[in-house]
C-alpha cells in the first residue's frame, strides 16, 4: 500500500469520527454514529497494518495478541460496569489514553527511524517539540484521571478492602476522598513543577536526551496529581471533561509527532468536545474555569447553619403520595442522591404509577446535577424513562409555576434560591431550577445537612416544602405503594 | 516557491479540525453528554496508529516493548468506550 492511499483510508476514518459526533445531535441518530466510530477505528488500525515499517508474521501474531488481551479486558469492563459508576469508569478510560500516549511518544524517542522523524542522524527539533508536548499532557492527564477516578469511586468494595493492609488503605482512603486536599503553597509548588517542566523540554528540544525525557515525564506524573487533589467531589463534571480535553490534546500532540493528519484531527476533536463540556459546566455552576482548577470551593463557604428559628416540615411518603396523584402536573429533579441510592428504578415506578393515574410527569435535569455531564439522563435511560419526558434546565424551567408538585431526589445546591436572592451566597448567579414555583415540594434527603457548597438552603423551610428524610430508594419505594389503589 | 513544510500543514489541518469539533459538539444534546464523553474517548485511542507501528517497526527491544503496552492500553479503551457507548445509547428509548 502506497503512502499516498494510506492517507486517504486515514482520511476517511477521520471523517467517520466526525460522523460519530455528528450522530449524537439526536438519541435517534447516536447509535448510527457510534457504529461509523468503530468503522473509523477499524479502518484505522486495518490501515497502519498495511503500512507496518518492518511487517512479519510474529510482528501481526504479537499486535493479534495485544489487541485481544486489552480489547478483551475492555468490552468485559464495559459489559459489566454499572450505569452509576459511569464517572469512574470514563475517567479510568482516560488514563489510559494519557498512558498510552506517553508510551508512543517514548517509542517514538527510542526507535525514531520508525516514524521518519530523524534529519541529519539527531531527530528534527520540531518533532521533539511534539513528542515533548504530547508526553507531558499524556502524563498529566494519566495521573490527574487516575486520582479523579479515586475520587469518583470514593471506596472499594468491601471485599477488597479487607485484602488490603490498614496503612496503605489509609492512604488509599485520603486519596480517594471527596474532600479536596489544601497543600499549603500549593499554588506556587504547582507553578515551580510547571517551570522545571518547560525547563526540561527546552532542554530536552537541545540535547534529546532520554534522561531528561524521563525526568520531565516523572515531574508531569507530579503534576497530574497535584492539580486534581485539591478539586472536590462535585467539581467533577469540569475535571473529568477538562481531563477528556487534555486527552484528546496529548492523541493530537502524537499526531504531529507521527506526521499523521488522522491523528490530528482526531486529537483536535476530541480536545475541543472536552473544553466545550468544561465550559457548559463551568457555566452551569456560575464559576470560572480557573476557579475550579485552583480547588477548595465549599471549604470556606461553609458558614454553621442557625440554630433554631427556623423549622423544616416534616411530611410522610403517604403525604407525599397523596398530593402527587390528585396533581395533574409533578416535576421530577434528580440529583447525585439519586445515583447513590440506586434509586431510578424506583423513580421509574413512581413515573408508571403516576403516569396511570394520569398525571403529566416530567423530568428537570441540571446540567451538573451528577458527577459527570449527562449522567442523570444516563440513568434515567437506565431505568427505561423515555428520553421524550426528560428536559434540560432551559427547557423546562417556565414549567415550575404551573406545576402542581416537585419531587427534589438527591437534589440540593441546583434547587437553592440563595443563587437568585442572596448577592453574597458563595453560588450566587448560578442557574437553578425554579422548583420553588411549584405548588408544593418534596425533597427527599437524607437530613437537612447543606448540599457541596457548604450552604444551607432556605427552600426547606418554606411552607410549600415538605421534607422526606431517609434513603432516596427505599422513600421513593414507599410513595410508590401509598399510591397503589 | 520553496514547498510549504509539512509541519505547517499540520497545523492548518489541526486549526481547521478544532473548528469543525467546536462546531459539531455544540450540536450534540445535551442528554447524551456521557455517551459523548466516552465515545471521545474511544475514537481518541486511535494513538493506538502510533503504537503498532513501534510494535511493528523492528527497530528496537525497547520501543517494542512500549508499543506493545501501548497497544493493550489503547485496546482496552477503543473495545471498553465503544461498547460502553453502544450499550448506553441502546437504552435511549421514546415514549410508547
Amino acid at each position: 500500500m502506497t503512502a499516498n492511499l494510506a492517507a486517504l483510508g486515514y482520511l476517511v476514518a477521520a471523517v467517520c469520527f466526525i460522523l460519530a459526533l455528528r450522530g449524537l445531535s439526536h438519541p435517534s441518530t447516536a447509535r448510527q454514529g457510534n457504529v461509523y466510530g468503530m468503522a473509523g477505528m477499524a479502518l484505522a488500525v486495518v490501515v497502519t497494518l498495511l503500512v507496518l515499517p518492518a511487517p512479519s508474521v510474529g510482528t501481526y501474531l504479537l499486535i493479534l495478541v495485544g489487541i485481544a488481551a486489552g480489547g478483551g479486558v475492555g468490552f468485559m469492563i464495559a459489559q459489566r460496569i454499572q450505569m452509576t459508576a459511569m464517572p469512574q469508569l470514563v475517567a479510568a478510560f482516560h488514563s489510559l489514553v494519557g498512558l498510552a500516549a506517553v508510551f508512543v511518544a517514548s517509542a517514538a524517542l527510542l526507535d525514531p527511524e520508525a516514524y521518519h522523524i530523524v534529519k541529519n542522524g539527531s531527530i528534527k527539533t520540531a518533532s521533539l517539540l511534539e513528542m515533548g508536548l504530547g508526553t507531558i499532557i499524556g502524563a498529566v492527564t494519566f495521573t490527574g484521571s487516575v486520582i479523579a477516578w479515586g475520587k469518583l469511586q470514593a471506596r472499594f468494595p468491601k471485599h477488597i478492602e479487607e485484602k488490603i493492609p490498614e496503612p496503605v488503605l489509609a492512604v488509599f482512603r485520603l486519596f480517594m476522598s471527596s474532600k479536596p486536599i489544601l497543600l499549603p503553597a500549593r499554588h506556587v509548588i504547582n507553578l515551580a513543577i510547571g517551570a522545571g517542566i518547560v525547563l526540561l523540554l527546552l532542554v530536552f528540544m537541545g540535547t534529546e536526551s532520554g534522561f531528561v525525557f524521563l525526568l520531565m515525564t516523572l515531574l508531569a506524573f507530579a503534576l497530574g496529581v497535584l492539580l486534581i487533589i485539591p478539586i472536590g467531589g462535585a467539581d467533577m463534571p469540569v475535571v473529568i471533561s477538562m481531563l477528556n480535553s487534555y486527552s484528546g490534546w496529548a492523541a493530537a500532540g502524537i499526531g504531529f509527532t507521527l506526521n499523521n493528519p488522522m491523528l490530528i484531527i482526531t486529537g483536535a476533536l476530541v480536545g475541543s468536545s472536552g473544553a466545550i463540556l468544561s465550559y457548559i459546566m463551568c457555566r452551569a455552576m456560575n464559576r470560572s474555569f480557573v476557579s475550579v482548577i485552583l480547588g477548595g470551593f465549599g471549604e470556606t463557604g461553609a458558614a454553621a447553619a442557625e440554630e433554631g428559628e427556623k423549622v423544616a416540615k416534616a411530611g410522610s411518603p403517604e403525604d407525599a403520595a397523596f398530593i402527587m396523584e390528585n396533581a395533574q402536573k409533578v416535576i421530577i429533579v434528580p440529583g447525585y442522591g439519586m445515583a447513590v441510592a440506586q434509586a431510578q428504578h424506583a423513580v421509574r415506578e413512581l413515573y408508571d404509577a403516576l403516569t396511570k393515574k394520569g398525571v403529566e410527569v416530567k423530568f428537570a435535569i441540571h446540567p451538573v446535577a451528577g458527577r459527570m455531564p449527562g449522567h442523570m439522563n444516563v440513568l434515567l435511560a437506565e431505568a427505561n424513562i423515555p428520553y421524550d419526558v426528560v428536559f434540560e434546565l432551559e427547557e423546562i424551567n417556565n414549567e415550575f409555576q404551573t406545576a402542581d408538585a416537585a419531587y427534589v431526589i438527591g437534589a440540593n445546591d441546583i434547587t437553592n434560591p440563595s443563587a437568585k436572592e442572596d448577592a453574597d451566597s458563595p453560588i450566587y448567579g448560578m442557574p437553578i431550577l425554579d422548583v420553588e414555583k411549584a405548588k408544593a415540594v418534596f425533597f427527599v434527603k437524607r437530613s437537612l445537612a447543606p448540599g457541596y457548597a457548604g450552604i444551607d438552603n432556605p427552600l426547606f423551610y418554606r411552607d410549600n416544602t415538605m421534607m422526606l428524610f431517609g434513603d432516596a430508594k427505599k422513600i421513593t419505594e414507599e410513595v410508590v405503594r401509598a399510591l397503589d389503589p | 516557491m520553496e514547498t510549504v513544510d509539512p509541519g505547517v500543514i499540520n497545523l492548518i489541518i489541526f486549526v481547521l479540525a478544532i473548528f469543525v469539533g467546536y462546531y459539531v459538539v455544540w450540536s450534540v444534546t445535551p442528554a447524551l453528554h456521557t455517551p459523548l464523553m466516552s465515545v471521545t474517548n474511544a475514537i481518541s485511542s486511535v494513538i493506538v496508529v502510533g503504537a503498532l507501528i513501534a510494535t511493528g517497526a523492528g527497530g528496537s527491544w525497547a520501543a517494542l516493548v512500549f508499543g506493545f503496552l501501548g497497544v493493550i492500553l489503547a485496546s482496552v479503551n477503543i473495545f471498553g468506550g465503544f461498547a460502553v457507548t453502544q450499550r448506553m445509547l441502546a437504552m435511549f428509548k421514546k415514549r410508547g
